[in-house]
């Protein structure tokens, strides 16, 4: 069974969480074996923005219990780096490639969509709204008529597919996903990580250098589920679950609560082929449960299915 | 050569202590043998992130020594129980399994490589950080360079592998206790070295806390000798996915650890002292 994504031919329904694997780097590590044995359906990229960025200074990393913080701070080759050095590369990539794209405000998001849906090695655009428009001071993702407004100005600019990446950090993320799909997007995916905190236990100073981050792993799993439940819930596009995905049973539970797709972020750190044998994982299970295919088991916890 | 794609699951055959360290083996029947400074990620196939709780993340070990045996290549890590990850290592029982990822990361370049026309090389290194360097000099031994070996601990409980990792060596020793050799840093010895026609000579490889290797960086530029640093920092992955290991460059902006190191040219970086490094 293929599974079907906004018109994307799929050969399983695990995909990777945006800046959780860096396709090229893994290829320089581990060879032709990656793209022989490729763990994700589809890949999306770590997010470009306009302007080349460096990132957040060190220390970028905290581990939790089951669950890690990070504050990398999108470093990037920017737009014009990201055509020239990365593209040729990732479009070598055996499954479609999602960019991912964040820019401070509509003006800047305007020129990496049309900069990026221009390229035919693109199959989709993921768009990161985790980030304040520089105009209001607010936070796109976190507001849903900022997250109205900048789709209506994006999506007249492609006719590809538009998912927006939802954050955790608000009361309602239904709301958010509400004014993401009347403004046009095609899907949404969530979550990113929870906004989250350090203490250097030495200088009871804060650990991260950019002094916060996002937590990820098992740890926000719970919190997941719950979001993924209740965007599902409130909107007719397809989900992207996502949020400490480790096994097939994992992935079993995020479509149950409404995910087209799911996709696995940190524990890919843990272990490179981690898409792989999720999917693998995630086959089995829907067999011995006599479900044919994802499509069949998703949203079978909600009361009123995704889409009905 | 390219690490296998993913993680496998290696035989403990060995774990003894090594003075205050513990070396432990595993059996890797799948990779190809490690170059001297690169790591892997490693993890205890039991109780690691059970039960929700640390250790979650795997470990980056630097390959202290590689052989072959039984078909396989067996793997040696020096290791200290600093934090919940590597008390778990240390704890690993012959016989018992554990997650290998690698190898993994940029090794020691050749003698050639680093100083075109270098007579020798020194090897430095403190407390922990000793591992790379042991099938470093294996390796420079094997190809018929010349090296001296300077090696630093804390205290008796800070120090070890010597007898495992440098057998019929030449060690010059340094302790800041006093237990062993030199009674101060092992930055002192090298000091002396470099003092002398060595510096025109000789080329430099290092490994060990971030303030011995910011003091042989230091010495290495101002005396114009070629230094390679192996280094540590705070790593979620191994294989450039997650960014978190990032190092300041001389020039601006940052590398990642994992990919464009852990082996540094000295004069890439714009200090040695990382932050988060030794984080527990």
């Amino acid at each position: 069974v293929t599974d079907t994504f906004c018109g994307l031919e799929l050969d399983h329904p695990v995909i990777n969480g945006s800046g959780t694997f860096d396709a090229i780097a893994a290829g320089r590590t581990f060879g032709a074996e990656l793209h022989e044995r490729f763990p994700f359906s589809a890949f999306v990229s770590k997010t470009i923005t306009l302007e080349p960025r460096a990132g957040n200074p060190p220390p970028r990393l905290w581990e939790t219990p089951a669950g890690m913080i990070n504050s990398i701070g999108l470093p990037n080759k920017g737009l014009e780096g990201f055509i020239a050095a990365d593209l040729p590369v990732l479009a070598k990539l055996p499954v479609p490639l999602i960019v991912s794209v964040m820019g401070t405000s509509p003006e800047q998001f305007t020129r990496l969509v049309e900069g990026v849906a221009a390229e035919t090695a693109v199959a989709a655009l993921e768009l990161n709204v985790s980030c304040p428009n520089v105009h209001s001071g607010l936070i796109v993702g976190e507001q849903p008529e900022e997250t109205l407004a900048l789709l209506e100005a994006l999506r007249p600019l492609t006719e590809k597919p538009l998912i927006v990446k939802l954050t955790p950090n608000v009361a309602d993320p239904a709301a958010v996903a509400l004014a993401a799909e009347e403004g046009g997007a095609d899907a949404v995916s969530l979550i990113n990580t929870l906004k989250a905190a350090a203490i250097d236990p030495a200088t009871l100073r804060p650990w991260l250098g950019a002094g916060r981050g996002g937590l990820s792993g098992p740890a926000v799993r719970a919190v997941a589920v719950e979001q993924v439940r209740a965007v599902s819930t409130a909107v007719g596009i397809p989900v992207i679950g996502m949020g400490g995905v480790t096994n097939g049973a994992d992935a079993l539970e995020m479509i149950a609560a409404g995910a087209t797709l799911v996709a696995v972020g940190t524990e890919n750190f843990r272990d490179p082929a981690a898409g792989s044998r999720v999917a693998a994982e995630l086959a089995n299970l829907l067999e011995q449960r006599g479900f044919d295919g994802a499509g069949a088991a998703r949203g079978a916890s909600l009361d009123s299915p995704a889409g009905a | 050569m390219t690490a296998p794609f993913g993680r496998r699951l290696g035989e403990v055959s060995a774990n003894r202590a090594s003075g205050g360290y513990r070396v432990f083996s595993l059996l890797d029947s799948e990779g190809p043998p490690p170059e001297p400074g690169q790591f892997y990620m490693l993890a205890a196939e039991r109780e690691w992130g059970e039960g929700g709780e640390r250790p979650y993340l795997p470990r980056a070990f630097s390959v202290a020594m590689a052989a072959e045996e039984r078909g396989a290549v067996r793997l040696d890590f020096l290791a200290e129980a600093v934090g919940p990850g590597t008390d778990r290592l240390c704890r690993l029982e012959p016989g018992e399994r554990a997650w290998i990822n690698g190898p993994l990361g940029r090794p020691f370049s050749t003698l050639s490589g680093l100083a075109p026309g270098a007579a020798g090389a020194i090897l430095v290194g403190g407390g922990i950080g000793i591992a790379p360097l042991a099938i470093l000099r294996e390796r420079l031994t094997r190809g018929g360079v010349p090296q001296r070996v300077l090696l630093g601990f804390r205290d008796r409980e800070h120090s070890g592998g010597l007898d495992d990792l440098f057998p019929c060596s030449e060690l010059r020793l340094a302790s800041e206790d006093g237990h062993a050799g030199h009674k101060g840093y092992v930055t002192d010895l090298l000091a002396v070295m470099l003092e002398g026609d060595d510096a025109g000579t000789s080329a430099v490889y290092a490994c060990g806390p971030p303030a011995m290797l910011e003091a042989v960086r230091l010495m290495c530029a101002e005396r114009g000798v070629a230094c390679e640093l192996a280094m540590e920092s705070p790593m979620a992955c191994g294989f450039g996915a997650c960014f978190g290991c990032a190092v300041p460059l001389a020039d601006g902006g940052y590398m990642r650890l994992c990919v464009d190191g852990p082996v540094v040219r000295a004069e890439q970086l714009e200090t040695a002292l990382v932050a988060g490094a030794g984080h527990r």
